[in-house]
């Protein structure tokens, strides 16, 4: 469409028929969508799963016989073993397969899990204001200063090390974000008429907090956790990495690069590299959906 | 007869929505003639176009925005044939804007000086001592005291009558022969509108300004204006000189507008309100506009849209209750 | 004057002006509202009229509990509510009830309009779903909105709409009370005389009374019975709607009506421009608040604040230039 604001006439002007197909609405609200993001992830999603039925191979099972094998393009591959073997004899491909599992759930969760909490105290901390929110907030600033991965080493090695309790870490890990950009839009939210009006009703404050606030700013806490995703997945793999994650024989995409470190010198590349390599495509896809979430949940940003 | 300063000749400006689906008709086909000096009210409701009129005679208009047809003759110039180049050089120089909240006018970063020197640089090229004086003497104008401290002072520092009057300064200080003011006292005090209007008033008494109020109050239009077009629906519906309007309304829409307004003087227990709500633009109804609400609507007006016709002496509506009259 | 409905008997609201960010001095007062004192008739209607910082607005405030009054008492039904809790507050709320201005902030957008009309109610009384729907229907039809508009969003609803559901809102616990801040400015002048009507017509039905707030001085007269005119925290003239028409005496009532623009082109009237800006709470002007801007201050008047004093029955003037110390 030209830039210049006149368009000699050329006669009458019809609108085009305004019901339009459901794919043509589809693509329409859709567009600007990352297709490769979304194709990406929405390939995680399938193979979390799925895993049962795609994955060739027992994960955790290995046939020590046939420790060390390459990917199949290479000699002394087989295309039984696409990706190859680690040290144990498992198959690669059907670790990266379910660790896909471990991943996802593990990310989806704990920023859940973070969200829940700091939507929470940054409700209570926005609306309630006064001594209560001074402390929470002084106790998120506090949090904030603490170095996350030694606050999560710290924690790892007081919990058992499995899947829910990293949950549980990552979730205390990242929390504090979400208070206070939560506590900023509530801080502006409850000089709204609709909250004075509920007051004015007879509401108390928890009801307030529930059915006025919570909505109403769950469109931004949604657009934090989808940004929060990849950081999270990063974070799993980093402490799976360090041996304070999941625990062995679970197939994490970090332990998986920990356990091939040692490859990495003697030649086994496979072992950390294709880990690593779906580590990088998730959170890439997951930072770009969560961006492109951002600008399209919010219909001013829309319109730039 | 001198030259009119605008003329608009059946101005249509529509709305695309992205995918093409939706036309918003926000102008359609408006024509009016200002003279040098004049004051021209354009009175409407939300949605009845009276803004997107006036972006289109400055061609600011969103992107979604497309003049479609007709003609704006500023000066003897088609302004549609324009460059954007030569548009910057007519907006603010000879052809300026005043628009309602001063906040949203003036940038809070920059000094008062600052923002008035800005349009006086650009297009007049001035500098120094003469740049100066010319600023306390437009501060002076606008009966803002102690001018030599204001202009070192912020938007924030200053009340709201002070910063309109500052917008003000801006907007006539390059000389223009056209200022479009937009509600400019919609967020203004009671009797610090008035002191406004009646600065605006002197101010336009000193140097033939042409101005074109665009408003919902009639009361603007009672005190200001000399001629006044009412807008429904992006249609004009009416436009005559201001006291035909007010004793002799052509137009029901305009009639009804006119009594729904209490008055300071006249006691009505109750007022006359115009059911139903303005319409839909991008659907609006067949026939005239108005025809879902007029007390006086016939067939006709539901099936065709009524062409101007002329009432009397400058003064048109169109309407189909005043055919062949 | 104790059968009124609400009386409000030398009201006040100073707010600090803080220095300091841990130990914060006080080194100024915003006197918003300076001791007002008015009452509220049943079934009548009260209009307070004024400019931005003549105390209007925080007056609402704390007659809705939104703001504890610094001294001075709100007395509804004979009961002072300063310091009311559980059930008596319970009665109060349901007793006095709310209309604000702007029709796009006072809704919640996520929530259904049957709910936030039945929010009153569920919160007040026990009622059960279908007892709440009945009334929400009774109250949609009587502000004129069809019954399936409980189902949608505030969003797919005009400004006048919104504020009609606003309105409905406010009538869902039968309150004797209710505060309408400017509840017609935002909307379209056509709309707003439907908007009048409407209220007009509540009120006849429901006798409720009303407590309007307003900065458009005819549509104060035209819908109230007694006006109060508020400058900088102070009542500067309190008369009936028909007195103040016809003989404002205050000077700034006067310039209000001067200043108010025309109905007609040819409409005369006496020009009272007075000069400056509205001055700041913060620092009030010594004795009469209105001296700097009066046309007519005499020397007294920048020395002793004049108090209200009765013209004649119904209408009181704080204004030197009507006692009798000549």
């Amino acid at each position: 469409m030209d830039s210049s604001p006149v368009i000699t006439p050329t006669g009458t002007f019809t609108a085009q028929p305004a019901v339009l197909s459901l794919s043509r609405r589809i693509a329409a609200k859709l567009r600007g969508a990352p297709l490769i993001s979304l194709g990406i992830l929405s390939l995680l999603v399938f193979t979390a799963v799925f895993a049962d039925v795609l994955a060739p191979h027992n994960p955790e099972v290995g046939n020590l016989r046939l420790r060390y094998r390459p990917p199949a393009w290479e000699t002394r591959g087989s295309s039984e073993y696409i990706l190859g073997t680690d040290h144990m004899g498992r198959d690669v491909l059907s670790r990266i397969i379910y660790g896909s599992r471990i991943s996802l759930v593990v990310a989806v969760a704990a920023v859940i899990v973070a969200g829940a909490i700091g939507t929470a105290l940054g409700i209570i901390s926005g609306y309630l204001g006064g001594w209560v929110d001074q402390v929470l907030m002084r106790i998120t600033d506090t949090w904030l200063a603490l170095p996350p991965l030694m606050l999560a080493i710290l924690l790892a090695a007081v919990l058992r090390p499995s899947k829910w309790n990293i949950v549980i870490i990552l979730g205390l890990l990242y929390w504090t974000r979400y208070a206070r950009v939560i506590r900023g839009e509530v801080l502006s939210l409850k000089e709204r008429d609709y909250v004075r009006l509920a007051i004015v009703a007879g509401c108390s404050r928890l009801k307030i907090m529930w059915t006025h606030l919570l909505p109403n700013i769950a469109n931004s806490a949604v657009v934090l956790m989808t940004l929060q995703i990849g950081v999270v997945i990063i974070t799993e793999a980093t402490l799976s990495f360090l041996g304070v994650g999941v625990a062995p024989p679970e197939p994490a995409w970090g332990l998986m690069a920990s356990e091939g470190k040692a490859g990495l010198m003697t030649g086994y590349w496979w072992l950390s590299v294709f880990p690593c390599l779906c580590i990088m495509l998730a959170v890439l896809a997951a930072s770009a959906l969560g961006d492109w979430f951002r600008v399209w949940s919010d219909p001013q940003l829309r319109q730039m | 007869m001198a030259q009119p300063v605008l003329e608009l000749k059946q101005l249509q400006t529509y709305f695309f929505s992205a995918q093409g689906t939706r036309i918003v008709k926000a102008v359609d086909g408006v024509s009016f003639t200002l003279n040098e000096g004049g004051t021209l009210g354009i009175v409407g409701e939300s949605g009845s176009g009276k803004t997107v009129t006036s972006m289109s005679i400055l061609r600011l208009l969103p992107p979604a925005a497309r003049i479609v047809g007709g003609e704006i003759w500023f000066q003897g110039e088609n302004l549609l044939t324009k460059s954007e180049a030569e548009m910057r050089d007519l907006r603010g120089s000879q052809l300026t804007m005043i628009l309602q909240d001063p906040m949203m006018s003036l940038n809070p970063l920059f000094t008062i000086g600052e923002q008035i020197a800005e349009p006086l640089r650009i297009h007049r090229r001035m500098r120094g001592t003469g740049l100066l004086e010319r600023i306390k003497e437009l501060l002076r104008g606008v009966r803002i005291p102690s001018p030599e401290v204001r202009l070192r002072e912020y938007p924030h520092q200053m009340s709201g009558g002070m910063r309109q009057r500052i917008v003000g300064a801006i907007g006539i200080s390059c000389e223009p022969r056209l200022l479009i003011a937009d509600e400019p006292t919609t967020s203004l005090d009671v009797t610090i509108q008035a002191q406004y209007l009646n600065l605006l008033k002197d101010i336009q008494k000193q140097s033939r300004l042409a101005m074109i109020f665009i408003t919902h109050n009639i009361g603007i239009v009672a005190k200001m204006c000399d001629d006044v077009g009412v807008m429904y629906a992006g249609k004009l519906v009416e436009r005559a000189p201001v006291r035909t309007i007010f004793n002799q309304p052509a137009h029901p829409y305009t009639e009804a507008l006119l009594h729904a307004v209490p008055s300071l003087t006249d006691r009505s227990p109750r007022l006359w309100s115009i059911e139903g709500q303005p319409p839909d633009l991008a659907n609006p109804p067949a026939g005239c506009p108005f025809n879902p609400r007029c007390p006086k609507a016939e067939d006709r007006c539901r099936r065709e849209v009524p062409p101007e016709f002329q009432v009397g002496e400058n003064h048109y509506t169109r309407c189909w209750l005043w055919e062949g009259r | 004057m104790s059968d009124n409905l609400v009386e409000i008997r030398d009201l006040k609201k100073h707010f600090p002006v803080t220095k300091g960010l841990i130990f914060q001095e006080t080194i100024g007062l915003v006197k918003a509202v300076d001791g007002v004192s008015y009452a509220i008739g049943a079934g009548e209607t009260v209009g307070l009229v004024g400019e931005s910082g003549c105390g209007k607005t925080t007056t609402m405030k704390m007659i809705l509990m939104l703001e504890k009054p610094t001294s001075g008492s709100i007395i509804f039904r004979g009961q002072d509510i300063q310091g009311l809790a559980g059930k008596d507050l319970k009665a109060y709320r349901k007793g006095v009830q709310a209309v604000f201005q702007d029709p796009y902030s006072s809704l919640n957008p996520r929530m259904r309009v049957g709910d936030i009309i039945a929010e009153p109610l569920a919160v007040n009384e026990a009622f059960s779903r279908a007892q709440l729907k009945e009334r929400v229907q009774a109250l949609l039809s009587l502000v004129g909105l069809r019954p399936g508009a409980a189902d949608l969003f505030p969003h797919e609803f005009s400004g006048g709409q919104r504020q009609r559901i606003a309105i409905a809102r406010s009538l869902s616990l039968n309150p004797s009370l209710i505060i309408l801040d400017e509840p017609v400015s935002a909307l379209d002048v056509s709309i707003r005389a439907q908007i009048m009507n409407l209220l007009q017509d509540l009120q006849e039905q429901f006798s409720v009374s009303y407590l309007l707030i307003a900065h458009d001085l005819a549509a104060v007269l035209h819908l109230s019975t007694t006006i109060a005119v508020m400058y900088l925290g102070k009542i500067v003239e309190l008369a009936t709607s028909e007195q103040l028409r016809t003989q404002p005496l205050h000077p700034y009532a006067q310039a209000l009506f001067s200043a108010a623009l025309p109905s007609h082109p040819d409409e005369q009237r006496e020009e009272i421009i007075i000069t400056g800006e509205i001055p700041s709470p913060l620092n009030p002007p010594s004795g009469c608040r209105f001296h700097p801007r009066c046309p007519f201050a005499k020397p007294v008047c920048s020395e002793v604040e004049p108090v209200l004093k009765q013209v004649e029955t119904g209408h009181q003037v704080a204004c030197h230039l009507f006692t009798d110390t000549d």
